[in-house]
């Protein structure tokens, strides 16, 4: 079970920098954004792998959880700010944003 | 028989997981992309962790039935947070005016 443990967390490990391609080439700030959601949700389950193979899950678990908060709290906090900032959207093309900027 | 179980749920949501994130690097414009991303968010942390807190209970005690309780109060939050962050996300993204990609456009 352990080295199917292993084998899981590699792979998350593969898809998280998958993600940070989107992250580092995405054309807008909130393509950014949500790769970097991506990435904090798979280290989440990732933080849990590692204390399943080191057997410390007890301890782990706490680091998950504020992990996962810290993620949300910075995630909303950024498409606040970008959301106050209308029109204020490093990347997108000229002609693809609308004049208003309105629903 | 715990064993297979705890397999089949921790590979459904690796299924879950490179699914999302093929559809993050290949999809067309932000919403689509948003929307595996969610997928991703959700349905992938759910089978991994509900599939984790279970084989944390192989061997039965008190602290490992804290730590399984644990996990899936992780479980609960990431369900409440995940969709909030997304409609954030798309708020930010429709104020901003980032109009949605239509069929024939060229794709970023």
């Amino acid at each position: 079970m352990q080295g199917f443990f292993l084998g899981c967390g590699i792979f998350l490990s593969l898809l998280m920098f998958l993600s940070l391609v989107r992250t580092v080439a995405g054309p807008t700030a909130v393509d950014r954004l949500v790769g970097a959601n991506a990435i904090g949700s798979k280290t989440v389950v990732l933080l849990i792998l590692i204390g399943l193979i080191y057997e410390r899950v007890d301890m782990f678990v706490d680091i998950a959880l504020a992990y996962s908060l810290l993620n949300f709290i910075a995630v909303l906090a950024a498409a606040r700010y970008f959301q106050k900032r209308k029109g204020f959207m490093p990347g997108v093309p000229q002609e693809k944003r609308r004049e208003d900027g309105s629903r | 028989m715990i064993a297979i179980l705890v397999v089949v749920l921790i590979l459904c949501g690796l299924v879950f997981f490179t699914g999302g994130t093929v559809g993050i690097l290949r999809l067309p414009d932000l919403y689509c992309r948003l929307h595996a991303a969610s997928n991703l968010d959700t349905g992938g942390s759910l089978l991994l962790l509900a599939g984790l807190a279970l084989f944390n209970l192989h061997h039965f005690s008190l602290e490992a039935l804290l730590t399984s309780c644990k996990i899936l109060l992780i479980l609960v939050f990431v369900f409440l947070s995940g969709p909030i962050a997304t409609h954030g996300i798309v708020d930010a993204g429709v104020r901003a005016g980032l109009a949605p990609w239509v069929k024939g456009e060229k794709r970023e």
